[in-house]
């Protein structure tokens, strides 16, 4: 970060907390960058002369007579083909000692899409696993997330769907990412063959935290470019979304804001839509998918995070370890596609969504007959099929590492309903039980 | 008198302090110029000579010692013909007509298109006296009669002076000149202007609702009415089919105009209406449904502070049309990103906050606008209604929280969205038990059902709710004891709880046949049902009990895919005749 020599410099600061500095200065803008103590910052707030920054690295060790220097813009982006293949850090510095990318400089967290201009998404993107294809199935222009549990291995689930969907750019966003996870990530694009359609913003663990406010952004921004400058189809990775939702809660502490629940900001679901609502299907054939991962703490979804994620995404993938089969599955309760209408039927064969349907409402039947079991119960006849089915179903269908076409998803379903059920107890319309009942 | 202006002195996020040369109001419009971008913003705290606005747009790039002029008005809309199949922002700018795909800031777009001709026919003639909402004409908007009124904003009364004869005009054209009692003469053009926070009251009395308003939803229209001009709201946890039933409603909703309010809610849900509802066909009318609908769209990532103002916008436009003798319906989803809107200002000013960092007049603001709703007789006595559906997306799922309690206490219909049915894919995810309808209560609703359905309908309706509540009751017994351990009546019961929840309450949105029910057909189903509910079976077991109800519940469910009276409808229900002759007594 160069500075400008008639650059105006400061050398008093008012005020310091832990991600801010406060001092006083003339001719500032709001959002514009600044450089303290050769640390980026951020203007946050400005009150007559007293201007507010937020330092990205943290301000340890910064003197009350730090040099500040503003750069006059807000974080930018230079963007152009040279993105392909590259690795970057939150302020968009190469860490894969190639060059600085050259190209046309952008502003990130640019303006919104205009509601109007959208077009329905529609296009099918299928992955391989029967619990996403068959369950919950994801469309281009989609936002979702992968909710689990920490010990869930959703990295490399994101990596298997990111490899097989078909298209042209994968743009991964790590936020606190392990350094073995980004190395994960590294090398499994590099296995596929597929880096040169990889660019990747890392903020790691080892990296300050506030940093991280950076990443979706500017993976964001250099996807547009993408999707709307070139006519893309962008897949957008953001992993983790919780350590991103925890950095602004640092902020806002120190900004002294009045936290609402779990000592998140009140501005938490206008900060995550912000990010969520940049999933897009162009006029023009350019689109951004964005699947992402949000962490739960024990399966708590009522979590200020998850929860409103749920509200903003279209649908979540819920992983959950399965006691029965003895693998991750999707959970076929806790999942959902909000855009599977879209594609199921139109895109897939005609009986896909009461396949669906009466999957999941018969592996419901065997959860309750479950709970009969540990309640010592007797069970019926229906009872025990629905947990033979149950199992069967959550192995060969919901498991994580199923990858077959979705025929074969439903000529399964149908196979596993001509084993165990009568054609009445999957509620199925009769002239798709006539069609493809197997006995 | 000159415009106050003022410079800015303070930014944060979009909350902008602003130092004042003169008098400024409580809600009053004002522009910051930056860098020759003019910002739209509201004064929402006035102390000292210091005014604090929120900004509708990004700050981004905002300076300190920015100039600002004040309106001295209000955040205003303009009415008139054209506003059907229209989608606005918050603010009404017209998103059809922006240029680009992405946004700009800054940019306002006319509401109205200013060239398109209307046949104008008068209805008025010059010596009439009239008052505020009084119609002076009409022109034909698609198919609905849009009438051309008296301004609201006109106080006391006039005399129509002159009115142009039967003709082609703009909607600027001078339509009449109105004479006040002071003797001034006014001019009238087909629109008007009126700010969105006050609710229009040009109307002679707003009675008690009288009529239900059908949706083709049998959990709504049977077991939970919603009254023409009524007020309703449906909170939910993300993923419990909150959207779906609210466009199912926008779809199949008898009204003459529909304004749907997509406030910060996901982009995608908006570009589903616009795309779909050019298609769809309304079941009433048998015209397009776009043709009755106007969409205001202030999605999840548009600017925070157009969204409170988004809902507003919405509701004036629908009592523009109540006006002119219509029926609207009003949905805005959801009402609780408004909430969060108004938290994240109140935040930035540093006030007190209430339970959950809301502001505490949040349930006073929330009563307000639901009261905006209602039946309404026009002062020609014509009827006119906006009816309200809100929905609510309570933090965590829990129904405990401030949005949801505030909105409990001012609406009076409540469809409770529950995680446990969304998970067992019974929808729509209504709880039969919880949800209610205060509207069941009025002798003018009951007698409306008594001569419009059939006599003693909302008797039958508590009934069958309470065959669901004993179903509940015996099941939890069943859980609790086992199939062997509770007498065979208790299976009984509960499956024939189930039998009204797989056949009558759940409904497939996304069947072509299934997703409309109009009353008659829901009628004939529940009369059925209740029906086989009122006989005694004799079952050797509770396997035998189960399989039996099993098939009967795939029975009726075929006949709710299969076209009204059909020969698939007739034949199924033949079938079932004979199944429950066989098994009883």
């Amino acid at each position: 970060m160069a500075t400008k020599a008639y650059q105006r410099v400061y050398t008093q600061l008012e005020a310091i907390t832990k991600a801010t500095v406060t001092l006083k200065a003339k001719g500032v803008s709001n959002d514009e960058l600044a450089v303290v103590a050769g640390r980026l910052a951020q203007v946050v707030r400005t009150k007559g002369d007293l201007v507010t920054l937020q330092i990205f690295s943290g301000t340890e060790g910064i003197p009350t007579n730090a040099e500040v220097v503003f750069l006059g813009t807000p974080p930018t982006i230079k963007v152009s083909d040279q993105l392909s293949g590259r690795f970057f850090d939150a302020y968009g510095h190469p860490i894969d000692g190639g060059p600085e990318v050259e190209g046309e400089e952008r502003q990130i967290g640019g303006p919104s899409v205009n509601p109007y201009k959208r077009r329905q998404p529609s296009q099918l993107i299928p992955t391989g696993i029967a619990g996403i294809d068959l369950n919950n199935t994801l469309v281009s222009g989609q936002k979702i997330p992968f909710f689990a549990d920490p010990d869930q291995p959703y990295n490399q689930v994101m990596a298997d769907v990111a490899l097989r969907a078909d298209v042209d750019k994968i743009i991964l966003g790590g936020m606190g990412l392990s350094n073995d996870d980004y190395l994960f990530f590294k090398h499994s694009f590099e296995a596929a063959g597929a880096l040169e359609k990889i660019i990747c913003f890392v903020n790691t663990t080892e990296e300050p935290p506030v940093e991280r406010l950076l990443i979706p952004d500017m993976a964001l921004t250099a996807a547009e470019y993408f999707a709307a400058d070139k006519n893309e189809k962008v897949l957008v990775l953001l992993t983790d979304m919780t350590l991103y939702a925890d950095a602004l809660s640092i902020v806002s502490n120190r900004m002294d804001q009045i936290p609402s629940k779990d000592s998140m900001p009140g501005s938490l679901y206008s900060d995550l839509a912000k990010i969520y609502e940049k999933a897009v299907q162009l006029p023009t054939g350019g689109s951004i998918t964005i699947i992402a991962v949000t962490t739960l703490n024990d399966g708590d979804i009522t979590h200020a995070i998850p929860d409103n994620t749920g509200y903003i995404t279209e649908g979540q993938l819920f992983l959950r370890a399965d006691s029965d089969s003895g693998k991750v599955i999707i959970d076929p309760f806790r999942s959902l596609s909000r855009l599977k209408q879209l594609v199921q039927n139109k895109k897939t064969r005609e009986d896909h969504s009461q396949v669906m349907n009466a999957s999941v409402r018969l592996y419901a039947d065997a959860q309750n007959a479950k709970t009969k079991l540990e309640n010592g119960f007797d069970l019926s006849d229906y009872d025990h099929r629905c947990l033979e089915y149950a199992k069967e179903y959550a192995t060969r269908l919901l498991s994580i590492d199923v990858n077959i076409r979705i025929e074969e998803m439903l000529d399964t379903a149908w196979e596993l309903f001509g084993k165990y059920f009568t054609p009445a107890e999957t509620s199925i319309r009769q002239a798709l039980i006539d069609k493809y009942w197997k006995k | 008198m000159a415009k106050t202006t003022g410079t800015v002195t303070g930014i944060v996020s979009n909350l902008v302090t602003v130092l004042a040369n003169g008098p400024v109001a409580e809600n009053e419009l004002c522009y910051i110029t930056t860098g020759g971008t003019r910002l739209m913003a509201e004064v929402i705290k006035v102390g000292g000579k210091y005014a604090q606005v929120q900004v509708f747009e990004s700050t981004r790039g905002l300076k300190n010692g920015d100039s600002v002029e004040f309106e001295g008005k209000m955040l205003e809309i303009t009415l008139g013909p054209g506003l059907l199949r229209g989608v606005y922002d918050g603010l009404q700018n017209d998103l059809t007509t922006m240029e680009g795909v992405f946004l700009k800031r800054g940019e306002y777009t006319d509401p109205l298109n200013r060239e398109t001709l209307w046949d104008f026919v008068p209805i008025a003639k010059p010596g009439d006296k009239v008052i505020a909402a009084d119609w002076l004409g009409e022109v034909k908007e698609g198919w609905l009669p849009h009438k051309i009124m008296v301004p609201f904003a006109f106080k006391g009364e006039y005399t129509v002076k002159s009115i142009v004869p039967a003709g082609s005009y703009t909607v600027d054209k001078e339509i009449a000149v109105l004479t006040n009692q002071d003797g001034e003469d006014v001019p009238v053009t087909m629109t008007q202007k009126w700010p969105v926070k006050v609710a229009v009251k040009a109307y002679k009395e707003k009675p008690r609702p009288d009529r239900i308003m059908e949706t083709g939803v049998r959990v709504i229209d049977s077991f939970n009415p919603i009254a023409e001009g009524g007020t309703g709201f449906i909170p939910g946890p993300f993923g419990c089919g909150k959207t779906v039933l609210q466009h199912a409603i926008a779809k199949q909703g008898e009204a003459d105009v529909i304004v749907m309010a997509a406030c910060g809610e996901r982009a995608n849900e908006v570009v589903e209406i616009f795309t779909e509802f050019p298609e769809l066909i309304d079941p009433h009318t048998g015209r397009h449904l776009m043709e009755r609908t106007t969409i205001i769209c202030n999605t999840s990532n548009m600017p925070v502070a157009a969204r409170e103002a988004s809902v507003y916008t919405a509701m004036t436009i629908c009592e523009y049309y109540r006006a002119m003798g219509l029926r609207c319906l009003l949905l805005a989803d959801s009402t609780s990103r408004w909430a969060q809107a108004l938290r994240e200002m109140s935040n930035r000013m540093e006030e007190l906050p209430g339970a959950d960092a809301f502001p505490v007049d949040l349930s006073a603001i929330i009563s307000n606008f639901y009261s905006r709703a209602g039946m309404v007789i026009l002062n020609n006595g014509q009827r006119g209604a906006v009816t309200f559906i809100g929905t609510v997306s309570p933090a965590g799922g829990n129904l405990k929280e401030p949005v949801t309690e505030s909105t409990k206490k001012a609406a009076r219909c409540f469809y409770a969205l529950e995680q446990n049915r969304a998970d067992q894919k019974r929808y729509p995810a209504v709880n039969p038990i919880d949800s209610y309808s205060k509207y069941l209560e009025y002798p003018e609703i009951k007698h409306y059902l008594d001569e419009t359905v059939e006599e003693g309908w909302t008797e039958r309706i508590g009934k069958a709710k309470n065959i669901v509540r004993r179903g509940r009751e015996a099941n939890d017994q069943i859980n609790i004891l086992g199939d062997d351990g509770v007498p065979m009546s208790y299976h009984e019961t509960f499956w024939k709880s189930e039998l009204i929840d797989f056949c009558f309450l759940q409904q497939d949105a996304f069947d072509d046949i299934d997703a409309l029910c109009p009353i008659e057909r829901q009628k004939f189903m529940l009369d059925l049902i209740l029906d086989i509910c009122d006989k005694e079976f004799n079952f050797t077991d509770f396997e035998a009990c189960r399989n039996w109800f099993k098939n009967l519940i795939n029975l009726l469910r075929q006949m709710n895919y299969s076209p009204w009276k059909s020969d698939s409808f007739n034949s199924y229900c033949d079938q079932i005749s004979k199944m429950v002759e066989d098994n009883g007594n």
